[in-house]
C-alpha cells in the first residue's frame, strides 16, 4: 500500500516553564511558541495561511488568535475536544492541506493550569454545567482521578490486571522524564519530593489517590503551551529541518453506554482507521506518545491501538518493555509524558512534539534509527465520556 | 464574625435542565424513571427529549424497580471539593439498574468503603432527601 506523503511536521517548539508564576498568560505562551516553532521550521509568520485553535486563548476561539498573531488565515479551525484536540487538528489540517486549501497550518497551545491552581490531575473535580450529561453526574463527587480509577478497577476485575503492571507505564516514564533536563526542572519547580528514577514498589506504595489508583499514577499539574507548523510536501522539502510525515489519522468518541464495556476506549475505533490509512500495523511502531494522565489511560489505549489484545496489557508491558532503551519497544513517551515532564491540561500536542523529535533523532531518550511513530490523544474522560485521536507518523 | 459559615451541602441537579428535568421531578416520589425507545426497545439514559438514535420520534418513560449491581467503582480518598473532601474516603460507583440504565452514583451504607465495595456486587436505592427533589444513591442488598 503505498501511503499518502500529504502534509509533515516541519516545525516544533515546547514551551520550557511549567510555573510561570503567574506572569504569562496562556495567549502569550502560544504567541511565543508559534513565533519558535516556526523559527524551528525555518519559516516566517506571513507564510502560516492556516489556525487550529481549541479555544483555550479564550475569547472567540480562531478569530480573537488571528487577531493576536496579525494573521488573516484562510482556513480556521477551532476544535476543541480536550487533550485530543491537537491530534484532531493534525488530522483535519492533513485533509485541509491534500484538499489544496492550505500550506502552512499553526497549531498552538497555552495553558497556566498550575498558576491558576486549575483542577486537574490529582485535585480536579467537575465544575457547575447545564449540560444534562453533567446534569447527571454531579452529584457523585465523582473525581477526574476517581473516573479513570473505575476503569482500572473493572479491568483489574475482568483481566486480573495488577497495580504493579500499571506502574510499568509510571516507571518506564520517570525514566525517560529523568533524561530530559526540561522535565527535571518542571518537577523541581512543581516541588515534586524525591527526584528520582522509580521502582514499581515506589509506585503501588505511593498514597491512594481513588483507589486503586495511587499518587504516582497520575499526571502533574503544570503551567505550559507548545506549537506544531505543519505543511504541504512543497513547502516541507525547503524546511529547516527534515519532515515527519503524517501517514495516517483516526478520530472518535465514545460515551457511556449503558451496559457498555469501559475497558475499551474510543482508540479502538480511531486505532484501524489511522494504521489502516499509514498502510502500517502497532507492531511496526518504534515510539508510543501515549496521553498518560494516567497509568490506566495508557494501558487501556496500548491494547486498543492493538499492541497487544484487550486484557492482556498488563503482561505485556511487564519487565520494562516500554523503555526506550529495549529492543522489543515501544518506547513510551520519551519526554516524560503527563507524569513526569508536562501536563497543563490537554497534552495532546506534546504527544506530537516529541514523536518529532524522536523521527527526528533529537529526543532526550532517542530510540536508535526511529522512523515511524503513534501519537495517541485521549479527549475528556477515559471512563466515560471522550474523544480519541491517532497520528501515525513516519521520516523520510 | 457577623456571618456565620454556611455548612457544605452535596451539588444537586438543576431542576431547569430541561432534558432531565422529568427524571429529577419524579425523584421527589422517590421514582427511578428511565426512558426506552419504542422502536428498538433499547434503554437511554441520560434522559433526554430527543433521541435519534432509532429514528423514533417520542421515547417512553419507565420506573425502574431500584436494583442494581456495582459495574465499577472507586474509593475517592482526597476531594477538594468542600463536601465531598469531609466525606472521603467514599465510594463513588457506575450502578447498572436491573432494567439497563447505568448511573453514575455513591454506595452508601457501609461501614468500611474500603473492603466493603465490591463488582458485582448487589445494591438498591437508597433515596437521599433535599427539598425538592431526592438523590439515587445505592445500599448493599441485605441477605
Amino acid at each position: 500500500m503505498s501511503q499518502s506523503r500529504d502534509a509533515a511536521i516541519v516545525g516544533i517548539y515546547e514551551y520550557p516553564d511549567r510555573d510561570v508564576e503567574g506572569e504569562v498568560s496562556p495567549l502569550q505562551i502560544k504567541a511565543a511558541s508559534a513565533a519558535k516553532a516556526l523559527e524551528d521550521a525555518g519559516l516566517s509568520w506571513s507564510d502560516v495561511d492556516a489556525i487550529y485553535d481549541a479555544g483555550e486563548g479564550g475569547g472567540m476561539a480562531g478569530l480573537n488568535i488571528s487577531e493576536y498573531f496579525g494573521l488573516n488565515p484562510t482556513v480556521i479551525n477551532t476544535t476543541g475536544v480536550g487533550g485530543s484536540s491537537y491530534e484532531y487538528h493534525a488530522a483535519q489540517a492533513k485533509r485541509d492541506i491534500a484538499a489544496g486549501k492550505a500550506k502552512v497550518a499553526l497549531l498552538t497551545y497555552g495553558s497556566t493550569a498550575h498558576s491558576n491552581a486549575f483542577a486537574i490531575g490529582v485535585g480536579a473535580r467537575g465544575g457547575a454545567s447545564m449540560h444534562p450529561a453533567d446534569n447527571m453526574d454531579s452529584f457523585a463527587g465523582q473525581t477526574l482521578v476517581s473516573n479513570y480509577a473505575m476503569v482500572a478497577h473493572r479491568h483489574m476485575h475482568d483481566y486480573g490486571t495488577t497495580s504493579e503492571q500499571l506502574a510499568e507505564i509510571s516507571v518506564a516514564t520517570r525514566m525517560h522524564a529523568m533524561r530530559n533536563p526540561e522535565a527535571v526542572r518542571a518537577m523541581e519547580d512543581l516541588e515534586f519530593l524525591d527526584i528520582r528514577e522509580t521502582t514499581i514498589d515506589d509506585v503501588v506504595n505511593s498514597r491512594m489517590i481513588a483507589d486503586p489508583l495511587h499518587l504516582l499514577e497520575c499526571c502533574m499539574i503544570s503551567d505550559g503551551g507548545g506549537a506544531v507548523v505543519i505543511a504541504a510536501p512543497e513547502v516541507a522539502r525547503d524546511c529547516a529541518k527534515k519532515p515527519v510525515w503524517i501517514l495516517g489519522t483516526g478520530e472518535a468518541t465514545k460515551y457511556p453506554e449503558n451496559g457498555g464495556d469501559i475497558t475499551v476506549s474510543a482508540a479502538a475505533q480511531s486505532a484501524p482507521i489511522a494504521f489502516g490509512e499509514a498502510g502500517l500495523t502497532p507492531q511496526e511502531m518504534d515510539i508510543a506518545m501515549i496521553y498518560d494522565s494516567f497509568s490506566i489511560t495508557v494501558l487501556t489505549i496500548l491494547e486498543d491501538l492493538g499492541f497487544c489484545k484487550k486484557g492482556e496489557g498488563g503482561d505485556w508491558v511487564t519487565g520494562g518493555r516500554l523503555r526506550f532503551d529495549r529492543p522489543d519497544g515501544p518506547a513510551l513517551n520519551t519526554d516524560g509524558g503527563g507524569l513526569s515532564s508536562n501536563h497543563p491540561g490537554m497534552r495532546g500536542i506534546f504527544l506530537l512534539t516529541e514523536a518529532a523529535r524522536q523521527l527526528r533523532g533529537e529526543s532526550t531518550s532517542q530510540v536508535d534509527g526511529a522512523s515511524l511513530a503513534v501519537a495517541h490523544g485521549n479527549g475528556g474522560m477515559l471512563g466515560s465520556r471522550h474523544t480519541a485521536g491517532t497520528v501515525i507518523l513516519g521520516s523520510d | 464574625m457577623a456571618e456565620q459559615k454556611k455548612v457544605p451541602t452535596r451539588p444537586l441537579p438543576k431542576l431547569n435542565e430541561l432534558d432531565t428535568q422529568p427524571f429529577w421531578q419524579a425523584t421527589k416520589d422517590k421514582a427511578f424513571k428511565y426512558q426506552v425507545c419504542p422502536s428498538s426497545g433499547k434503554v437511554v439514559f441520560y434522559p433526554r427529549r430527543y433521541y435519534l438514535g432509532c429514528g423514533s420520534e417520542e421515547l417512553e418513560w419507565k420506573t425502574a424497580s431500584g436494583r442494581a449491581t456495582v459495574y465499577s467503582y472507586s474509593v475517592v480518598r482526597q476531594s477538594y471539593h468542600p463536601f465531598f473532601r469531609n466525606l472521603v474516603p467514599y465510594a463513588v460507583a457506575w450502578i447498572d439498574l436491573e432494567e439497563g440504565p447505568r448511573i453514575l452514583s455513591n454506595v452508601v451504607g457501609v461501614d468500611d468503603p474500603l473492603n466493603d465495595v465490591f463488582i458485582g456486587q448487589e445494591v438498591e436505592i437508597e433515596w437521599e432527601e433535599h427539598e425538592a427533589l431526592c438523590i439515587p444513591l445505592f445500599r448493599p442488598v441485605k441477605r
